[in-house]
């Protein structure tokens, strides 16, 4: 069966205030880098699944990414998908 | 008359509310691991506070799929009382029987102290012997107890009057003050104080006592 490698990214949607963000922010700030104008904090799934087709893998993750992954309330989320190459024996 | 408080792996409340509800309050209590379906005999649940399943992913995020949830779902369909409180709440979000949703706290700090509180209604049986505006105080112990949702939730949560507690000096951020919330029908309700904690006044307070005791009342 084909194998697709997967990075979802999570992150607070843009009406929520991300305090973690601002903190890391003002730290850029004290490191000397000037002119952030934003900087948000998300998260990174990796993940390999088997699926019978592009089409298949994309609907399992999207049930993930809606319904585990991310929050819909509060987080938005983007997908990247690609094939695995398969080595035969 | 009996309550059952579940058990996560990672709760850390729930003996806190077997000893408030059942050495407090005498209310018989009993507890119900995460891989149980059984609520038969039960007239209310608490989702205590805790980090379930360490919390990884976001609070609640994993407790959510917990098979004694699914039991849960039935029994609020039914009108059996459920309070969830602290990751409790947490829990009840994930889930959906409550809108909206809890993250970091605005300070990124996690706060530890007394909070206090206000009634904002007493239309729903657990709040139902206070009067509107009447002050609780009750322990907060939370890094993610900032809630969030949209402004229609906010509408409907208002049109509904499901606000059920707010923050006094909101600690955290939440939106409009939001300590407490239930759904519409008023047999659940979600909020990040701790009122386990608050039932022996040689701990520091009764204030907690009225809203174990509603699980029965």
């Amino acid at each position: 069966m084909p194998r697709f490698h997967a990075r979802v990214l999570i992150s607070l949607r843009p009406s929520v205030l991300d305090p973690a963000g601002e903190a890391a922010r003002s730290a850029a700030n004290r490191l000397g880098v000037e002119g952030i104008s934003k900087l948000r904090i998300g998260k990174v799934v990796d993940l390999e699944l088997e699926a019978d087709d592009e089409a298949e893998a994309r609907k399992q993750l999207e049930l993930l990414s809606d319904r585990l992954f991310a929050n819909p309330v509060i987080e938005d989320w983007s997908l990247e998908l690609q094939s695995v190459a398969t080595t035969t024996a | 008359m009996s309550i059952g408080v579940v058990v996560f792996p990672g709760s850390n409340c729930d003996r806190d509310v077997r000893w408030a509800a059942q050495g407090c309050l005498d209310i018989p209590t009993r507890f119900l691991w995460h891989e149980s379906r059984d609520l038969n005999g039960l007239d209310a649940v608490v989702l205590p506070g805790g980090f379930s399943y360490g919390d990884y992913l976001r609070c609640g995020a994993i407790a959510r799929f917990a098979p004694v949830l699914e039991s849960l779902v039935e029994f609020v369909a039914r009108g059996g009382r459920v309070l969830g409180i602290c990751n409790g709440f947490q829990v009840l979000t994930e889930l959906g029987l409550l809108p909206g949703a809890l993250t970091r706290n605005r300070s990124l700090h996690f706060i530890c102290e007394d909070a206090l509180l206000t009634v904002e209604s007493n239309r729903t049986p657990w709040l139902k012997g206070h009067q509107r505006k009447d002050a609780l105080t009750l322990p907060i112990a939370h890094g993610e107890g900032r809630y969030q949702c949209s402004d229609q939730t906010l509408c409907q949560l208002q049109d509904d009057d499901a606000i059920a507690l707010r923050y006094v000096n909101n600690p955290n951020g939440s939106v409009a003050d939001i300590a407490g919330i239930t759904n519409k029908t008023g047999n659940v309700l979600g909020l990040m104080p701790h009122p386990e904690r608050a039932c022996d006044p040689v701990i520091g307070g009764v204030d907690g006592r009225g809203l174990l005791q509603s699980l029965l009342g």
